[in-house]
C-alpha cells in the first residue's frame, strides 16, 4: 500500500510539475484531483470540526454553552440565500463577520502596527540605549541607527496620501520608496532561498523515496 | 477428664478468646478512628523517615502582602513577600510554600510550590468574590535520590481577607486609548469636513489610475479580467479592502460589457463577493448582465486554489488580473502565471513577504496601506477621503513623535518610547 502511495504521489508531483513546459491533460487530471480533494477535504474537516466539533458538542454537552446558537442562527441565516425571497437576510450575517472583524482587530493593529513600531523606532542614534553615555556606540551601531530612523520617517513620507509629493516632501518620499525597494529585493532573496528548500525537499521525493536513486 | 469438667475447661477457653476478640477489635477501631482524625499528610512528606539535623529549620519570609491582581479580568491574586534571611545559596530554604484557606483558623491547603529566591506568586486559581487567607511556608528538605529524608519549615502570619476581583479597564493599555482617541477624533472630524462640502486632496496613485486602463484593455481584447481576492477569509482586513475594489472593477467591468470572473477560496467571500458584483452591475445599470456563476468557490486549500487559478489562466487567457488581498506563497505561482501569458496584471496586498514578488511580475502593485486608500481613491467618496485625510493627519503626529523623540533620547533627556510600549 505505501509503495502505491508513492507511486501516486509521484505520478501526481510530476504532472504537477509538467505545468513548467505548458499546459497538458496530464496536468489538467493532476489540477482537478488536487482541487476537488481539497474541497472535499475541507468540506469534511469544517464539518467535524466546526459543525459536529465546536457546535454540536458545545450545545449537547452537560455544561452546554448556549452563546454557540447565536453563531448557529448566523449560519442558517447565510442559507438562506437558498430562498431567493428572502435571501436579503444572509447580509446581516456578512455585516456581522466584517463589522466584528474591523472592530475585534482595530486595537491590535493600532498596538502591533503603530504602538510598538514607533516604541522601535524611538532608539538613541549615539549611543546603545537611553541612558548611556552619548557617542558611545560604535560607528556601525551610529550608522544602523540612522538607517532605521531614516528609512522609517521616509517610508512613512511616501504613505501621505492628502500631499502631493512635490519639492523636500516628494524629495523624502522617493526616498522612502527607494528604502522600501531595498527591503522588498532583500526580502525576495531570502524568500526565494527558503522556497528552494521546498523544491530540494520533493526532489528528494522523487529520486529518494520513489526512485531510490538517493540513499 | 469428666466430661463436666471436659465442658468447663473448653467454656475457659472459649471466653479467653472472646475476650481477646473484642479487645483487639477495639485496639483496631481506636486506631482506625485516630488516624481518620488526623489532618490530610502533605504528599510531598510521605517518605519523611529520618529526624531532621538540628538547627535546619529556616526563618520565615516576612512582609506578606496579598491583594487582587490588577488589569485582569479575575480569577488571579497577586502574593508577595520578602525572602526569609536564611534564603541565599547554600542557606535553609530549599522552596517556599503558598497556603490558601477560605477560613482564618484552618483548612491552609498547598496552592504551589515556588524555588527558593522567589518573592512572588499570581495565584490563577481564585474564584472571583470569595475571601481566602494566604501564609507563606519557608522549607527546607532534603532528599536523596529522589526520597524526601526530612523537611521543616517555618511560617509567616496569616494575611487577609482578600477578593480576586475583575477589572473593566486595563490600565496598562491606557496609552493605546488614548491613541485611539486621538486617531478616531481626526477621522470624524475630516469625514464631517468631507461631508461639509470640504474638497479633500488625494495624491495620484499609479496603481489605481491603471485599473480603467486594464479594464479598457480587455474589453478592446474581448478577453475576460480575472479578480483574485486572496485566500484569507472575511476576518482579515486585506480581503475586506480587496472586495471594496472588486466593486469598482466590476462596475466598469459591467459598463464596458466585460465578463469579470472572481475564483474564491472561503465561502463567506464568495458570498460577499457575489454581493458585491451584482450591486455593481446594478449600478451600472446592467442587473440583467450578472450571473451567479462570475464568482465561483474553487478550494479553501492554497496551494489547490493556485493550481485551480493556474490552469484557468493558462486556457481562458484573460486580458487582466488583479490580485487584491491577503497573499502567501501562492503569490508568486499567481503573478507569474499571469505574466506569461501576457496579462495585465494590478496587484495589491498588506504582506510585506509577498509584496516583492507582485512587484517583480506585475504591471502595477499597491504597497500596503495604498491597497486601503484605493477605495476611497477609486470612489471619492466624501466619507471615505475623509478618513483617509484623519489617517494622514495621524502619521504626521506619528512622524513628529519620532524625530522628537529620537532626539530626546539620543542626548538622554526623556525616553519617550516608555508612552508607546504595549503591556498585556
Amino acid at each position: 500500500m505505501d509503495t502505491f502511495g508513492i507511486w501516486v504521489a509521484a505520478f501526481l508531483t510530476l504532472g504537477i510539475i509538467s505545468f513548467l513546459y505548458r499546459d497538458n491533460p496530464w496536468y489538467k487530471v493532476c489540477e482537478s484531483i488536487f482541487v476537488g480533494i481539497s474541497a472535499g477535504y475541507w468540506f469534511v474537516t469544517l464539518f467535524y470540526d466546526n459543525i459536529l466539533g465546536l457546535f454540536w458538542r458545545g450545545v449537547t454537552s452537560p455544561d452546554p454553552h448556549y452563546m454557540l446558537l447565536v453563531g448557529a442562527v448566523l449560519g442558517f441565516m447565510m442559507l438562506l440565500r437558498l430562498v431567493p425571497p428572502i435571501g436579503w437576510i444572509s447580509r446581516w450575517p456578512l455585516a456581522f463577520v466584517v463589522g466584528a472583524t474591523a472592530g475585534l482587530y482595530i486595537i491590535n493593529y493600532f498596538s502591533s502596527n503603530v504602538m510598538l513600531q514607533v516604541q522601535s523606532t524611538l532608539a538613541p542614534l549615539f549611543s546603545t540605549k537611553f541612558g548611556q553615555p552619548i557617542f558611545e556606540a560604535s560607528l556601525y551601531d551610529t550608522i544602523g541607527n540612522l538607517v532605521i530612523a531614516g528609512g522609517t520617517f521616509t517610508g512613512l513620507v511616501y504613505f501621505f496620501f492628502s500631499k502631493e509629493h512635490k519639492g523636500v516632501f516628494g524629495g523624502a518620499a522617493r526616498i522612502g520608496i527607494w528604502t522600501i525597494m531595498i527591503t522588498f529585493g532583500a526580502s525576495f532573496g531570502y524568500t526565494v532561498m527558503s522556497r528552494m528548500s521546498l523544491l530540494i525537499g520533493r526532489m528528494e521525493f522523487i529520486f529518494g523515496d520513489w526512485l531510490r536513486l538517493i540513499r | 477428664m469428666t466430661f463436666n469438667s471436659s465442658v468447663r475447661f473448653f467454656l475457659k477457653v472459649g471466653s479467653v478468646i472472646t475476650n481477646r476478640t473484642i479487645l483487639f477489635s477495639l485496639t483496631l477501631l481506636l486506631w482506625a478512628s485516630l488516624s481518620a482524625a488526623q489532618p490530610p499528610v502533605d504528599s510531598s512528606t510521605a517518605g519523611l523517615f529520618n529526624t531532621p539535623p538540628p538547627d535546619v529549620t529556616p526563618v520565615a519570609p516576612r512582609n506578606l502582602v496579598v491583594m487582587d491582581n490588577p488589569n485582569d479580568a479575575g480569577h488571579a491574586v497577586i502574593i508577595t513577600w520578602d525572602s526569609s534571611i536564611d534564603d541565599h545559596p547554600g542557606g535553609k530554604v530549599t522552596a517556599y510554600k503558598i497556603l490558601r484557606s477560605q477560613n482564618k483558623e484552618s483548612g491552609f491547603a498547598k496552592v504551589a510550590e515556588v524555588p527558593a529566591g522567589s518573592q512572588q506568586y499570581i495565584d490563577n486559581d481564585a474564584a472571583d468574590n470569595i475571601p481566602y487567607y494566604y501564609k507563606i511556608m519557608a522549607v527546607n528538605s532534603s532528599r536523596q535520590a529522589g526520597q524526601l529524608l526530612w523537611q521543616v519549615s517555618s511560617e509567616t502570619d496569616i494575611f487577609g481577607p482578600v477578593e480576586s476581583k475583575p477589572q473593566w479597564f486595563d490600565m496598562r493599555r491606557l496609552n493605546v486609548f488614548i491613541g485611539m482617541i486621538i486617531l478616531c477624533g481626526l477621522i470624524i472630524f475630516y469625514i464631517n469636513q468631507a461631508k461639509s462640502g470640504k474638497k479633500l486632496f488625494i495624491r495620484k496613485i499609479a496603481g489605481l489610475d491603471a485599473v480603467d486602463e486594464a479594464v479598457g484593455r480587455a474589453t478592446e481584447m474581448g478577453k475576460k479580467i480575472f479578480f483574485i481576492p486572496g485566500t484569507s477569509d472575511m476576518d482579515n482586513v486585506q480581503t475586506i479592502a480587496g472586495i471594496t475594489i472588486l466593486g469598482r472593477v466590476a462596475q466598469l467591468a459591467a459598463e464596458y460589457e466585460t465578463w469579470i470572473e472572481v475564483p474564491v477560496s472561503r465561502s463567506l467571500v464568495m458570498v460577499t463577493a457575489k454581493e458585491i458584483v451584482k450591486e455593481a452591475y446594478t449600478k451600472a445599470g446592467r442587473p440583467d448582465s450578472f450571473r451567479d456563476e462570475q464568482v465561483h468557490y474553487l478550494t479553501d486549500d492554497q496551494f489547490g486554489y493556485a493550481a485551480g487559478i493556474d490552469g484557468m489562466v493558462v486556457r481562458e487567457k484573460p486580458a487582466t488580473i488583479f490580485f487584491m488581498g491577503n497573499f502567501y506563497a501562492e503569490s508568486l505561482i499567481l503573478s507569474e502565471t499571469g505574466n506569461s501569458i501576457g496579462a495585465i496584471q494590478i496587484a495589491g496586498t498588506g504582506q510585506p513577504s509577498q509584496l516583492p514578488f507582485f512587484v517583480a511580475a506585475c504591471d502595477y502593485t499597491l504597497i500596503g496601506e495604498e491597497l486601503f486608500a484605493a477605495s476611497a481613491y477609486l470612489s471619492r467618496e466624501p466619507k471615505l477621503l475623509g478618513s483617509l485625510k484623519g489617517q494622514d493627519i495621524g502619521k504626521a503626529i506619528i512622524l513628529v513623535a519620532i524625530i522628537v523623540g529620537i532626539l530626546l533620547e539620543s542626548f538622554n533627556l526623556f525616553q519617550l518610547s516608555n508612552y508607546f510600549k504595549v503591556i498585556g
